[in-house]
């Protein structure tokens, strides 16, 4: 019953956004203030609505009810209950509605934050939010519906893929369709701004902190996946250039364009035609990753074709508004008032160098992905793109960006000036140049790369936190006033020293992972193999029981010399559910910030055991990086003059606060 | 005892179950000539698992790719040089297992589209700033000059 209900709200939601599309737009075309108005509660009614409908299919996995198909296909009684909850998205007809559910969510709160958003410009964001709702919820509703039952009902599921059942994964696809999705809300700002022929520094006021909380989790969700493919899979890898991955990069590449060129069209009131064609593409390459992950033309072109009914439905979303909003930009975008002028040496300019890298990194990818894809439909021709292509074709295009990153950063607004900048940098460049100097001389024979790699990892960490100094160090002066000083510079000044820094952690950690070691071995009970400076001893193999799993864990513990360390263990698990598909857990050990990391493989014939014991140094920076340019983010969120929903109010409080006193 | 017998008999179960399915590069395939093994490897980074979805065959758990890496191995006992070997299993499977495709002309727009588009950027750019400069330097005229020389003696 409750999960007839859930498909009859999805229904009405069909219908809301209906309205929530063609009633707003009619407003402004006529400026008529009452149909305008119709698109906020049109909104929240549409959220609602789909929130409902998610609900009752989560209670469905909850109750583990087994005559809804899509619960046979994707759960079973024993799993423990938050996978049955995780469940619900971790298949394609369940996650297709959670894409809806946060494009509706997305959709409600610029309802909410409504004095933030003129008028004009809400109604006709919110329409064009609608018709994204729209489009998805007939998709979901005619090819990829999660409540059609059966009958007779069975008596058990089929299970979780097991490889999905682990919290890592449990948490990885919200973080990151709020990202992907998120960016729908820019999208919708930019086609509104298109519809109405009219832009200004406004503009990127309101979008900056949707694109901002879109980028937070987008980064969150890529970062976490990639930790959980690095513990999960077995093999201590933890990026792969697979398709899926690169699905998710695009977008986030073209998104960290978007909010610097946001940044120089606020403060410059210039590169406007080209943050509303970021805005259009960055979304585009969201809807393009769900197709790729969605439709199963990865798997091959030809499976794709067999059953083409999903993809092909997803691909006729992608070319309507893709292209329809190409069009009305072609259409639109030579009416909007240019900007204005900037010198080539500024903030501004070191800015719009990191929009041409950071867009030719997103073609890199981009054509890496899809190259394949088209070679094989058009021609025929089979081949592979794979990660030597991607590191040697992506690799000369981002280096350079981050060389220059901390250059741009110190660059002056409208007039910079390089000499000076370069002078600001000297201790930065002078630190970076002797620890690396200092690292090469103490690892010499070993590899090159690494030193190097970490040092101009440090030279970028160094390079952001050089801001705060510049801005508050004054020789001479008493510690406590560099202190309150730094406490008292705008959060989102912090924001991007953080989000720059942490760039710079994830590249210490990725450069030293070159002196790493690997070690596969076959061992009995009682052996000792090398994990770089440490030992790993295989104490004992025991058999164990989960909730819906026989696993097979092997305890090791980790020597210094004589000295225990720690222990670790890893697992192989069989599920009862699906019994050809083992899984590996890897056993690790963090020590600092490296990693001890074993992974369990085959039986062999002696009766001894094959493992894999690696030693990554400094591995941990990489996700600590992530992690922290993601705080960076939310500083940047956070400061009082982009926060949401209440920038002018809050403008209002500070002029009262300087004048009267803080009375607020 | 019975119960340690038991734990015994579990342990042989579920490895037995396991070892169905192989797994990513294990000890038994590895060669006693470092270098040699270590050229295996670079080899196996750049072959992808046929059946698998771009992984190499150093990471697969396929049986197709254990397979791949033992041919490997062998070609490489046998004296082939690194491109010999490649040679070899493009031959036997076609220009698909290679993670870097060749540069031919069917994989000329893959391989140059990241430099196109940093060309073409960086020369829009400087287009962009050489039409602005010009837009930017216009000096005054003699009469607008000497109105607000006029104006500023007011």
């Amino acid at each position: 019953m409750f999960v007839e209900a859930g498909h009859y709200a999805l229904a009405l939601a069909l219908g809301v956004s209906v309205i929530q599309t063609i009633v707003p737009i009619w407003g402004t075309r006529t400026s008529d203030h009452d149909l305008m108005a119709v698109a906020v509660p049109a909104a929240i009614v549409t959220f609602l609505c789909i929130g409902f409908a998610y609900l009752a299919l989560t209670y469905a996995y909850v109750a583990s009810d087994f005559s809804v198909l899509n619960v046979i296909e994707n759960s079973h009684s024993l799993k423990p209950l938050v996978y049955k909850m995780s469940g619900v998205w971790a298949n394609h007809e369940g996650s297709m509605l959670l894409w809806v559910l946060i494009l509706a969510l997305f959709g409600a709160m610029v309802a909410v934050a409504r004095k933030s958003v003129p008028e004009r410009l809400r109604a006709n964001t919110l329409a064009v939010q609608g018709a994204v709702t729209f489009a998805f919820l007939i998709f979901i509703l005619t090819v990829s519906n999660p409540f059609i039952r059966v009958m007779p009902p069975v008596a058990e599921g089929q299970g979780l893929n097991p490889i999905l059942q682990d919290p890592g994964l449990a948490i990885h696809p919200p973080l990151l369709y709020l990202g992907y999705v998120g960016f729908s809300i820019s999208f919708a700002f930019a086609i509104a701004a298109l519809i109405d022929g009219k832009i200004d520094a406004a503009w990127a006021r309101i979008v900056r902190p949707w694109t901002l909380s879109a980028w937070i989790f987008l980064t969150l969700g890529i970062a976490m996946g990639s930790y959980w493919a690095y513990y999960e899979l077995g093999w201590g890898g933890w990026w792969f250039w697979d398709p899926v991955e690169n699905a998710s990069l695009m977008p986030w590449l073209s998104g960290t364009a978007l909010i610097h060129s946001t940044v120089v069209m606020e403060r410059r009131d210039s590169l406007k035609v080209w943050t509303i064609l970021l805005a259009i593409l960055t979304f585009s390459l969201s809807l393009l990753g769900t197709f790729i992950v969605r439709s199963g033309i990865l798997t091959s072109v030809h499976s794709f074709a067999v059953d083409p009914k999903r993809g092909v439905f997803i691909l006729g979303i992608l070319i309507l508004f893709i292209g329809g909003s190409l069009a009305l930009f072609a259409w639109r975008a030579p009416m909007l008032k240019k900007g204005g002028i900037f010198a080539p040496i500024s903030r501004e300019g070191g800015l719009v160098i990191n929009n041409l890298f950071l867009a030719a990194a997103c073609a890199t990818v981009f054509i890496g992905t899809l190259y394949p894809l088209a070679l094989e439909a058009l021609t025929g021709d089979k081949i592979s793109v794979g990660a030597p292509f991607f590191n040697m074709t992506f690799l000369p295009i981002i280096i350079p960006l981050l060389a220059f990153l901390p250059m741009g950063q110190t660059l002056a607004w409208k007039r910079g000036d390089i000499a000076a900048a370069a002078k600001r940098l000297m201790f930065v460049y002078a630190i970076a140049i002797v620890v690396t100097v200092i690292m090469l001389s103490l690892t010499s024979g070993g590899p090159v790369m690494a030193p190097i790699g970490v040092g101009f990892g440090l030279y970028l960490v160094l390079g952001s936190i050089n801001e705060i100094f510049t801005r508050c160090w004054k020789s001479g002066q008493n510690i406590k006033v560099f202190f309150s000083k730094a406490l008292g510079l705008p959060l989102s000044t912090w924001g991007t020293v953080l989000a720059h820094a942490g760039v710079g952690l994830s590249v210490m950690g990725v450069a030293a992972t070159i002196w790493g070691t690997e070690t596969i071995a076959s061992v009995r009970e009682g052996e000792m193999v090398n994990a770089g400076p440490y030992q790993a001893k295989l104490e004992r193999v025991v058999p164990r029981k989960g909730p819906d799993y026989n696993e097979m864990a092997a305890i090791f513990t980790i020597m210094d010399g004589d000295k225990v360390v720690g222990t670790t263990e890893t697992m192989k698990r069989i599920f009862v559910s699906r019994q050809s598909m083992p899984t590996t857990e890897a056993g690790i050990l963090t020590k600092g910030l490296s990693q001890i990391y074993v992974s369990l493989g085959e039986l062999q014939e002696n009766g001894s055991i094959g493992i894999r014991v690696y030693y990554k140094p400094l591995v941990t920076l990489i996700w600590i990086g992530s992690l922290i340019m993601a705080l960076g983010g939310f500083f940047s969120l956070a400061d009082r003059r982009y926060r949401v929903g209440a920038p002018k109010r809050s403008r209002n409080a500070l002029e009262i606060g300087a004048t009267a006193g803080a009375q607020t | 005892m019975i119960r340690k017998l038991f734990s015994a008999f579990a342990v042989i179960g579920i490895l037995a179950s396991m070892s169905l399915a192989a797994h990513a590069i294990g000890p038994d395939e590895l060669l006693k000539d470092e270098k040699l093994e270590h050229r295996a490897r670079e080899i196996s980074a750049e072959l992808r698992c046929l059946v698998c979805q771009n992984q190499s065959i150093d990471d697969s758990d396929a049986t197709l790719a254990r397979d791949l890496r033992i041919l490997v191995r062998e070609r490489l006992q046998e004296g082939d040089s690194n491109e010999q070997v490649m040679d070899y299993v493009v031959s036997r499977y076609g220009e698909f297992v290679l993670l870097k495709p060749v540069f031919k002309l069917h994989t000329l727009a893959l391989w140059l589209t990241p430099l196109v588009v940093l060309l073409l950027g960086a020369f829009g750019l400087y287009r962009m700033a050489k039409r602005r400069k010009q837009q930017t330097v216009q000096p005054l005229s003699k009469e607008e000059q000497a109105a607000l020389d006029a104006l500023l003696k007011k």
